[in-house]
C-alpha cells in the first residue's frame, strides 16, 4: 500500500527516490511518529517531500491515496490508526502466505464484505482501535494493500466529517512553481539570469588563489585563474506590446530589470504583434516616437544578445505580407525585417508565453518558428533555461 | 525510544509538525533542511533543540564566499610561508597551519552535539554536495597530516535556507525536509507571549490584526516578518501607545502607527497608503 502511495507520489511530479522511501519505512519501524493519520501525514512529508514547492502535490496524492482508509476510521474515534495498521503500512506487500490465506476466505471480494459488515457493527460503538485486527493480529486492513484500488470501505457513508483534513486544505498550492512565469517565480527566473549572465564573463587572475597555490608549491610561481566578476552580457530585448501581452510584458520587464546590473547592457524596445521597420522606446509615445530598426542594428553590435518575448499569434499575412501589419502599411513584410535582425544578431531566442502544447495550432506561431529556425522558447522557469542556453551557443 | 524528545521551549514556540520533523530527524542521524520566510526562526530553531537536549552547539554561518573545506579545516599555507621566509622554527610542523573548521570541531565533541549550518544557500551551488561525503560518513581526511577525523558522535545537524539557490538532488535525498509556514494568528500570538508575557490582550489583538492586515496588502515588495512584528510591538509599548491608536474611531483601517518597524520600504509605505485612501473613498 505503501509501495503504490510512493508511486503515485511519483507519478505526481514528486521526485521520491527509493532511498527516502527506505527512510521511510525506517522512521516508521522506530516509531518516531504517533498513530494516527495526521501524524503518518507529517512524518511521511517530512521524509519524502524536500521542497515546499511540491508540498500541495504531496496534500493532493495523500488525499486521494488515503481518502477511502480514512473515512472507513471515522467513527467516534476517528483519527487514531491501529498501530498494527500503521505496521502494515510498511509492509511493501503482503507474503504469500497471506495471500492464501485472503484466497482461502473466499477472496478479496469476500473479506471485504465481512470487512463492511464489522464496520456496520462498530458503528456508533466506541471500540478501541486494535478490535479492528483481525484474529491472530493479522489486520484485514493488509488486505486493501494486496488490491489497493479494490474497495472504499465507507466512503459512501454520509456521515459528516469532523474537520477538513489538513491534507484538505491545500495550504500549499501558492508555493507549487506552476508553468507559467509570475511575479511568485520570478526570483528564481532571475537566478537563471544571473547565471546566464556570468556564464559570458572572461577570465581573470585570482590573486589570493596563486598566493595561495604558489605557497603550496614551495614558492613556485602556479596561476590561478577565475571568472572575471563583472558581466560581459549585452542584450536587446524586444517586446511586444499587443493588449493580450500586457501582463506577460510587465512580468519580463521586471525579469529583466532586476537582473539589470548583472549585464554589461540592456535595451529595451516595443513592437507590435510582429517587427516591422520601426520599434519604440516609450510605450506612451509609440506613435510619436518610432526608431528605425536599421538604427538599432547600427548603434548596437553583434555581440548583443537579441531576446524577444512575445506571443507571436496573429494573422499569419501580418508576417508574411506587405501591409500586413494591422497599425500602419509596411512596405516589406515582417518576415523580412526578423531575418535581417537574425542575420545581425546570430544569438537570438524568442520566449512565447503561450504554453507550448498549444503551438502547434496556431499557424502564425509555427510560421515565427520556422523564420527562427526553432529558436522559441516558453516563457517558463524550463524555457529560460533553453533560451539561455541558446544564447551562449558559438 | 531511549532517544530525549525535542519539544518547543519556554523561549520558543514549536508547531507539532516542526517538532515531528526535529524528532524523525533526530532518531534517525538525518540532517533537517529547514526553510521558511526570513524570520520564521530557522536559525533559532537549532538553538532551541541544543537546549532543549542539553547539548553543545557548533554554528557555522555560511557567506556567499564559504568554501566547504572552511568547515572542515584550512591549511594557512601563506603563514608559513612567512614562518619560512623568517626562519620561525614552526614551521616544520605543518600542522601549526592546519585551522579547525565548525565540522572538525563538532565531531571532536565529546558529546553529541548540534551543529548548525546556517543559510546554506548563500554560498556556491557546489558548496552542499561538496559535504556530502562528510555527512554521509562523518569522517574525513586532512591530506597535510595524513590524519582522519572521524566523528565521536553522530553530530545532530540542522541545516537552513533562505532559498537563494536551488540545492542538488543528491543532497537533498539525504536530508528530511521542514518548510515552517508563515505563523498563523494563533501560534503568532504564542510566539508574542513567548516575547512579552504580559501584553494586554486587547493591544495584542489589534496589532496581531493590523499586522496580517498589512501582511495582506497585495504587492508588497517586502512583507513584515515575526521579527518585524516583535521590534514593533517593543516599540508601541515603549510609546505606551493605547491599542485604540491602531484603529480608527470609525472601526475602519488606519495607517498603524510607527509603522516604520514593520514596512522598511517606501514603495511599500506608499502602496499602502494608497489602499487606504482608495478604502476610504469607496466608503468601505
Ligand atoms: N516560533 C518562534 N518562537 C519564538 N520566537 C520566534 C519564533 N519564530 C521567530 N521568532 C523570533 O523571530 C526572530 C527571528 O528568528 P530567526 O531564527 O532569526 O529567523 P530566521 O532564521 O528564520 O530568519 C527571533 O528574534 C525569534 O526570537
Ligand atoms: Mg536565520
Amino acid at each position: 500500500m505503501l509501495v503504490r502511495f510512493f508511486m503515485m507520489l511519483r507519478e505526481a511530479g514528486v521526485p521520491v527516490s527509493l532511498g527516502e522511501y527506505l527512510a521511510l519505512l525506517e522512521a516508521l519501524k522506530a516509531r518516531v511518529a504517533g498513530t494516527s493519520v495526521e501524524d503518518f501525514y507529517v512524518l511521511a512529508r517530512t521524509v519524502l517531500v524536500k521542497d515546499e514547492r511540491h508540498y500541495d502535490r504531496y496534500d493532493r496524492v495523500f488525499a486521494e491515496h488515503f481518502r477511502g482508509l480514512e473515512a472507513a476510521f471515522t467513527g467516534p474515534d476517528a483519527t487514531a490508526l491501529p498501530e498494527e495498521w500503521l505496521r502494515k503500512l510498511a509492509e511493501l506487500t503482503l507474503g504469500p502466505e497471506e495471500r492464501a490465506k485472503i484466497e482461502a476466505m473466499g477472496g478479496l471480494e469476500k473479506l471485504m464484505e465481512a470487512l463492511r459488515e464489522r464496520l456496520r457493527e462498530q458503528e456508533g460503538r466506541h471500540q478501541g482501535g486494535n478490535r479492528w485486527i483481525g484474529t491472530a493480529g493479522r489486520s484485514p486492513f493488509g488486505a486493501y494493500g494486496y488490491n489497493p484500488e479494490g474497495v472504499r470501505i465507507g466512503q459512501d457513508a454520509s456521515r459528516q466529517r469532523s474537520a477538513v483534513k489538513v491534507w484538505d486544505r491545500r495550504e500549499f498550492r501558492n508555493l507549487d512553481d506552476t508553468l507559467e512565469l509570475g511575479t511568485r517565480n520570478i526570483k528564481l527566473a532571475l537566478r537563471r539570469l544571473r547565471r546566464f549572465a556570468r556564464e559570458g564573463a572572461a577570465e581573470e587572475l585570482d590573486l589570493g588563489g596563486t598566493i595561495d597555490a604558489t605557497a603550496r608549491n614551495a614558492g613556485w610561481l602556479d596561476l590561478k585563474l577565475v571568472p572575471e566578476r563583472h558581466n560581459a552580457i549585452k542584450v536587446l530585448l524586444f517586446l511586444d506590446v499587443g493588449g493580450s501581452m500586457d501582463d506577460h510584458v510587465r512580468v519580463c520587464e521586471e525579469l529583466f530589470t532586476a537582473a539589470r546590473s548583472e549585464f554589461k547592457h540592456l535595451e529595451y524596445y516595443y513592437f507590435h504583434n510582429f517587427v516591422y521597420e520601426t520599434v519604440w522606446k516609450d510605450n506612451h509615445r509609440r506613435h510619436a516616437e518610432r526608431i528605425p530598426l536599421v538604427e538599432v542594428m547600427r548603434t548596437y553590435g553583434p555581440d548583443y544578445r537579441l531576446v524577444f518575448v512575445g506571443d507571436a499569434t496573429m494573422g499569419p499575412y501580418e508576417i508574411l505580407q506587405a501591409g500586413g501589419s494591422i497599425e500602419h502599411w509596411n512596405e516589406e513584410p515582417g518576415s523580412a525585417w526578423l531575418e535581417r535582425l537574425r542575420q545581425a544578431y546570430p544569438r537570438h531566442a524568442w520566449l512565447n508565453p503561450e504554453p507550448e502544447e498549444r503551438w502547434e495550432y496556431v499557424p502564425s506561431i509555427g510560421v515565427c518558428r520556422r523564420l527562427l529556425e526553432g529558436r522559441m522558447y516558453p516563457l517558463t522557469l524550463a524555457g529560460i533555461d533553453r533560451a539561455t542556453r541558446a544564447l551562449n551557443a558559438r | 525510544m531511549s532517544n530525549p524528545r525535542f519539544t518547543g521551549t519556554e523561549r520558543y514556540v514549536a508547531t507539532g509538525d516542526l517538532t515531528m520533523a526535529v524528532n524523525a530527524a533526530v532518531t534517525l542521524g538525518r540532517p533537517l533542511l529547514i526553510k521558511g520566510e526570513p524570520g520564521t526562526g530557522k536559525t533559532q530553531l537549532a538553538e532551541e533543540i541544543a537546549r532543549s537536549l542539553a547539548r553543545p552547539l557548533y554554528e557555522w554561518h555560511v557567506k556567499s564566499t564559504t568554501k566547504a573545506q572552511q568547515g572542515l579545516y584550512e591549511y594557512d599555507a601563506v603563514s608559513r610561508l612567512r614562518d619560512s621566509q623568517l626562519g620561525d622554527e614552526r614551521v616544520r610542523e605543518i600542522a601549526n597551519y592546519i585551522v579547525k573548521g565548525r565540522l572538525w570541531e563538532a565531531f571532536e565533541c565529546d558529546e553529541q552535539p548540534v551543529l548548525l549550518i546556517d543559510e546554506i544557500d548563500k554560498a556556491d551551488i557546489e558548496f552542499p554536495n561538496d559535504l556530502l561525503r562528510e555527512l554521509d560518513r562523518m569522517e574525513f581526511y586532512v591530506y597535510e597530516t595524513q590524519q582522519l577525523v572521524r566523528a565521536r558522535h553522530r553530530p545532530i545537524i540542522v541545516i537552513t535556507s533562505n532559498n537563494e539557490k536551488e540545492l542538488p538532488d543528491a543532497f537533498l535525498r539525504r536530508c528530511f525536509f521542514h518548510y515552517i509556514r508563515f505563523p498563523d494568528a494563533a501560534t503568532m500570538e504564542q510566539i508574542v507571549a513567548v516575547h512579552f508575557p504580559g501584553l494586554k490582550q486587547e493591544l495584542l489583538k489589534e496589532a496581531l490584526e493590523a499586522f496580517y492586515r498589512l501582511r495582506d496588502v497585495p504587492g508588497l515588495k517586502k512583507k513584515p516578518s515575526t521579527s518585524e512584528l516583535l521590534d514593533w510591538l517593543k516599540l508601541l509599548l515603549a510609546e505606551d501607545i493605547p491599542p485604540e491608536a491602531l484603529r480608527a474611531a470609525d472601526g475602519k483601517a488606519v495607517i498603524p502607527p510607527l509603522y516604520g518597524a514593520l514596512l522598511k520600504n517606501e514603495q511599500d509605505v506608499h502602496l499602502f497608503e494608497q489602499l487606504l485612501f482608495m478604502n476610504r473613498r469607496a466608503g468601505r
